[in-house]
């Protein structure tokens, strides 16, 4: 088999069209591709994921509370603008709105883009590749059982690490991948399955999460600030909390001390502050001050944590798992570090951008050769079968009648 | 006797495929993209070893450079941040260009060593650059009594 001689084979030939292949030898497969659209991959996409726009948008197929998340913070913001902003524009500056308008910007388009990005899902195994890993795994065991967990160790940096085998994609997950039972999906360099978001943070959308949260924490103490200065604004206004609820906006004279004023907002910390009074007559307000106070804390602390886990190049996921943290044995350090905190972020966040794997506004072959989920089907000894696309083998047939 | 020529195009047409063999990632040195340069065992018969190791040699040199963090990723990258990745849906990243010098050279190699020796490379990048594949096909005129297209000569090759 492995002598036969090969004719020298010209990259130029002869440039030979290929013709339709002709109705009447065509078989039903042939009958049924040609009225058929090429399909585009992402509409036989194994995973739990769902696509729009014909593919350019994906979400995972369980979108969490991302319609949450986004309303909070629409509503939040919209509120702000509404009600503080004119507030604050005519007793303070100008600039409050700006920023904060900015702000509004950047946190929905990076949370846009952590939502509806690929995180980095690897494309499961084609069968061939399964088959040669089944076939390397069979020399060291027998399969014809559900054997335990496969593993293979290789060296990374001088630190041993162990590859788990994927049953779902059928291969051996590359390091810092994992899959996600959510969606399905081995992701590279996983991080975590985030609900807020409604997708999984991984090696292509963790830069947009990172300046979401990042973001999203000064959006929130901004708005926190401004509004605790509002009320406070309200309640120096004169005689406290009569004149607030009289005053209509707008008549408070301006006053050139803008830092003054800005600086007689801890006056709140005194005990007869009048603003858990005041705010109840803000009704907006009110609102904005619980929503921010309560997502300030929590969001300001999964920034830190997630700086932390940048500084160490480290993902959620082994910082759980305790992976790095030589608990399971002395010497036990992070391979992957650059062992120094600005390589370590400048990596993670400015490193290049990679490119999707998943391809999944490609078209199909039309033999329909595409990776079906679990099919669990091991090919058998290649020598019979051909990939040829299905017009090949029906002008092959054609010729063949005819010549 | 005629003889024939097959672009890379007739000889998935003309040649039926044998087996496909494996190159699979090196990760000595972390999740950056690499193969390993180890020489299959299948494969034996069919290419000398230093024309594939030349090849898995530039393919890693290729990917290197693609995933090189420099002076110009940072740049890239502080750019993109500032507007808010909004760059990243008009512009073309440096990972991408190198990508498709990647897909040129493959396709390169194919015509120039690979296809003249009944031999196909699959860009890695249609794998999830995981394993570079390389297809292993043999000429169906050898042998076949039925000849499976005029193409190919009844005594094309020999087994």
């Amino acid at each position: 088999m492995t002598s036969c001689e090969y004719q020298q084979i010209d990259p130029q030939a002869l440039p030979t069209p290929t013709p339709a292949p002709p109705p009447h030898h065509g078989n039903d497969r042939d009958k049924r591709e040609e009225p058929k659209r090429p399909r585009r991959k992402w509409q036989v996409f194994p995973g739990k994921n769902r696509f729009y726009c014909d593919g350019r948008i994906m979400v995972a197929r369980q979108s969490g509370v991302l319609p949450l998340t986004l309303g909070l913070i629409v509503i939040t913001s919209g509120l702000f603008f509404i009600f503080d902003c004119p507030f604050l524009v005519k007793h303070l500056t100008s600039c409050i709105p700006v920023i904060g308008g900015g702000l509004f910007v950047f946190v929905v388009i990076t949370l846009l883009q952590t939502s509806l990005t690929d995180p980095g899902i690897l494309p499961r195994a084609t069968p061939d590749e399964a088959a040669d890993i089944e076939k390397q795994i069979d020399n060291t065991g027998n399969a014809s059982y559900r054997p335990p967990p496969r593993t293979k160790e290789v060296l990374i940096n001088q630190q041993v690490v162990k590859l788990k085998y994927c049953f779902s994609c059928k291969m051996f997950r590359p390091p810092r991948t994992s899959h996600c039972s959510l969606c399905d999906n081995c992701v590279e360099r996983f991080d975590h399955h985030c609900p807020w978001v409604g997708n999984c943070v991984g090696k292509r959308n963790y830069r947009f999460f990172y300046t979401f949260i990042v973001s999203l924490s000064f959006l929130t103490a901004f708005i926190f600030g401004c509004v605790t200065t509002h009320l406070a604004l309200r309640a120096q206004g004169g005689k406290g909390l009569v004149f607030a609820l009289q005053e209509s906006p707008g008549r408070y004279p301006f006053n050139h001390k803008r830092v003054l004023k800005f600086l007689s907002v801890f006056s709140l910390i005194s005990p007869s502050s009048n603003v858990p009074m005041l705010s109840l007559t803000q009704p907006p307000t009110a609102v904005e001050l619980v929503i921010c106070f309560f997502s300030v804390w929590s969001i300001l602390g999964l920034s830190g944590f997630h700086t932390y886990l940048v500084a160490s190049n480290l993902t959620t996921n082994e910082d759980i798992k305790g992976s790095w943290s030589g608990k399971s044995g002395e010497g036990v350090t992070n391979p992957y570090s650059h062992k120094n905190i600005f390589i370590n972020c400048c990596s993670v966040l400015c490193g290049p951008m990679p490119p999707s794997l998943i391809d999944r506004r490609g078209f199909l072959p039309t033999d329909e050769s595409v990776q079906t989920a679990g099919a669990g089907i091991e090919l058998p000894p290649l020598a019979a079968k051909s990939e040829i696309n299905v017009e090949v083998k029906c002008l092959d047939f054609a010729v063949s009648c005819t010549g | 006797m005629a003889t024939e020529f097959h672009n890379l195009q007739e000889l998935r047409h003309s040649a039926s495929l044998v087996t496909k063999v494996f190159v699979q990632r090196d990760y000595s040195e972390g999740t950056v993209c690499r193969f390993q340069n180890k020489f299959p065992s299948e494969l034996d018969n069919r290419i000398e070893r230093t024309l594939l190791e030349e090849t898995v040699k530039t393919l890693n040199s290729y990917y290197v450079e693609a995933e090189k963090i420099g002076g110009q990723s940072y740049l890239e990258g502080c750019l993109a941040c500032a507007t808010a990745y909004i760059v990243f849906l008009c512009m073309e990243t440096r990972y991408e260009k190198v990508l498709k010098k990647i897909s040129g050279y493959v396709q390169e190699q194919n015509e120039k060593i690979y296809a003249p020796r009944g031999l196909l490379l699959t860009d890695p990048v249609e794998r999830g650059m995981r394993v570079l594949e390389i297809s292993v096909f043999e000429d169906r005129g050898s042998g076949s009594s039925s000849p499976s297209s005029s193409m190919s000569s009844a005594g094309s090759s020999a087994r």
